[in-house]
């Protein structure tokens, strides 16, 4: 019976390009998958290519490609992956020069269709309740969560490389066991729930290997440096093993795996995806060797027929800046510092839409224990989002400004402007967004 | 006891609402956080902006907290330090059992 071998080189777009590697070399894999492009990276890239007409994809794609490709076209393996973000067409045929720079003969195929900015205007939007079109020339991006056809299509036309802008990213591992295995239909919810269990512990790379899991004394985990990146090894009823190279740092384990089973789910029973509404809330885990775990149990319902869109648009400027206070009484001149900063801010209140003034080391990521000994050291954070960038600088600036005139012993300044590029969501019924694949080198 | 010392979990996000993870790490101790680790009282941690379901994995000795409006303004357009609220996860494993 056939397994096929699915690795994943990237679960973000700053991942590490070694582990990859390591993948490409020594996975002896049948595809190997690159996930880049979290929520509001499309918008940005989105920005970049306004700037540029042949930007607008990952900015490290060239690299990795690079380092990956050789070794890939060695050992046959295929390439996924939604580095193409906001140009996927420019990413693909860019992919094809490095290709043939490196004297490789590989066919690359741009998935293309999740762009759908010049239909979103009269969507209404989730968190607002308006039309999108409200959100006028501020409006930067809309693009549809794409499902598993384009690549599987793309597959069928023998495309050894893959690069799509947005899918949804159980997809990208999902794609390639229905090309692989010949499923009959999208429509077996079972199989494509338990496909999508599969791509789902995959898509964060390390997550599921070890990585975000270390808490030393309750939950170790061994060699974290050097941790590997996951294989899964799919079986024909989609079920699957999580693993690792050998000789690579980490862990899979149960534990390991039921953490990233349920990261970012909501209700386990109805995980929306674009082919499947995926049913998780019967997937167990069984650990059948070191590093090693089955997963089995993953189901599905039939998709809504809808897809997600994330609308990316300009949302003002947030400013912000911080400084440290230490030793006797470091807590209230840190609290007198925020007092002082929000009374100094006032005159601008009608500029600032959120504001926030915490201190790091008491208050700034949980809520206040007040049984908790006071902090040695802490650091004041003081951030708003403004309409205006100028208001933005001016809370930064009066950060700055407690050095020579807030409490005393402040230091370590540090400030930062950036402007805000807010991601909403929309829906569009499916029959409205199409999906193409542009294949280079493919023979004539 | 804490519930740090017999259970682990991670927070997710996405938009406004976060999703933490309470799991535990034996079979034995999974009635006693079935029991104890309520909606409510994940929910006192939060405040009252913040509206709480659980969900139940038996099987994965695991609950699965879903709490809308826990990431204010969204991720993108937070001015929160931990935008994501990765670090939520460890305010529910502080609790006390």
């Amino acid at each position: 019976m056939k397994i096929l071998r699915i690795g994943t080189g990237a679960g973000f777009s700053g991942d590490g390009i070694g582990p990859a590697v390591d993948l490409a070399r020594s996975g002896k894999l049948d595809y190997l998958v690159f996930e880049c492009l979290a929520e509001r990276t499309i918008a940005l890239a989105q920005l970049d290519r306004l700037g540029d007409p042949a930007a607008g994809y990952d900015r490290r794609l060239e690299q990795r490609m690079r380092a990956v490709l050789p070794d890939c076209h060695r050992a046959g393996t295929r390439i996924i992956t939604n580095m193409g973000a906001a140009n996927p067409l420019e990413a693909a045929r860019r992919t094809a020069e490095i290709a043939a720079e490196l004297g490789l003969t590989l066919r690359v195929a741009a998935v293309l269709g999740d762009d759908v900015l010049d239909r979103i205007g009269p969507c209404v939007l989730e968190e607002t309740g308006r039309p999108a079109s409200d959100l006028g020339d501020r409006l930067v991006s809309a693009n549809a969560y794409l499902g598993a056809e384009g690549i599987v299509e793309a597959l069928a036309r023998e495309a050894d490389i893959v690069i799509c802008g947005r899918v949804a990213d159980p997809s990208l591992f999902v794609a390639p066991m229905i090309h692989a295995f010949g499923w009959p239909s999208i429509e077996d919810h079972r199989l494509i729930g338990q496909a999508t269990v599969v791509g789902h512990l995959m898509e964060c790379g390390a997550q599921v290997t070890g990585g975000y899991f270390a808490d030393p004394g309750a939950k170790d985990v061994p060699d974290l440096a050097t941790v590997g990146f996951p294989i899964a090894e799919v079986s024909q009823d989609g079920t699957a093993v999580i693993t690792k190279l050998p000789g690579t740092g980490g862990l899979v384990s149960r534990a390991t795996c039921i953490e990233q089973l349920l990261y970012e789910l909501h209700d386990p029973a109805r995980y929306f995806q674009p082919d499947v509404v995926a049913d998780f809330s019967g997937v167990d885990f069984a650990e059948i060797g070191p590093n090693r775990v089955a997963v089995s149990g993953g189901a599905g319902t039939p998709a809504t027929g809808r897809l997600k869109v994330s609308v990316g648009a300009r949302d003002g400027w947030i400013g912000q800046g911080e400084i440290s206070y230490a030793g006797p009484g470091a807590v209230a001149r840190a609290r007198l510092a925020g007092e002082i900063t929000t009374e100094r801010l006032a005159p601008l209140a009608n500029l600032i839409e959120d504001m926030r003034v915490d201190i790091i080391g008491l208050n700034a990521i949980s809520p206040v224990d007040p049984s908790a000994p006071e902090p040695r050291e802490v650091r004041l954070r003081v951030a708003a989002r403004c309409a205006e960038i100028e208001a933005a600088r001016a809370v930064s600036d009066e950060v700055e400004g407690l050095y020579l005139n807030g409490p005393a012993g402040g230091g370590g300044v540090a400030t930062m402007v950036r402007e805000v590029i807010g991601i909403r969501s929309a829906y569009l019924p499916r029959a409205e967004v199409e999906t193409h694949v542009h294949m280079f080198g493919e023979p004539a | 006891m804490k519930l740090h010392e017999i259970a682990h979990g991670r927070a997710g996000d996405k938009g406004t609402t976060s999703n933490i993870s309470v799991i535990a790490y034996r079979p034995e101790d999974w009635p006693r956080i079935e029991a104890e680790v309520t909606a409510e009282r994940i929910a006192a941690i939060f405040g009252p902006d913040v509206q709480v379901d659980r969900y139940v994995l038996p099987q994965l000795f695991a609950l699965n907290f879903v709490l809308k409006n826990a990431l204010k303004g969204g991720v993108t357009r937070s001015v929160a330090l931990d935008a994501h609220g990765k670090g939520l996860v460890y305010a529910v494993l502080d609790m006390r059992l």
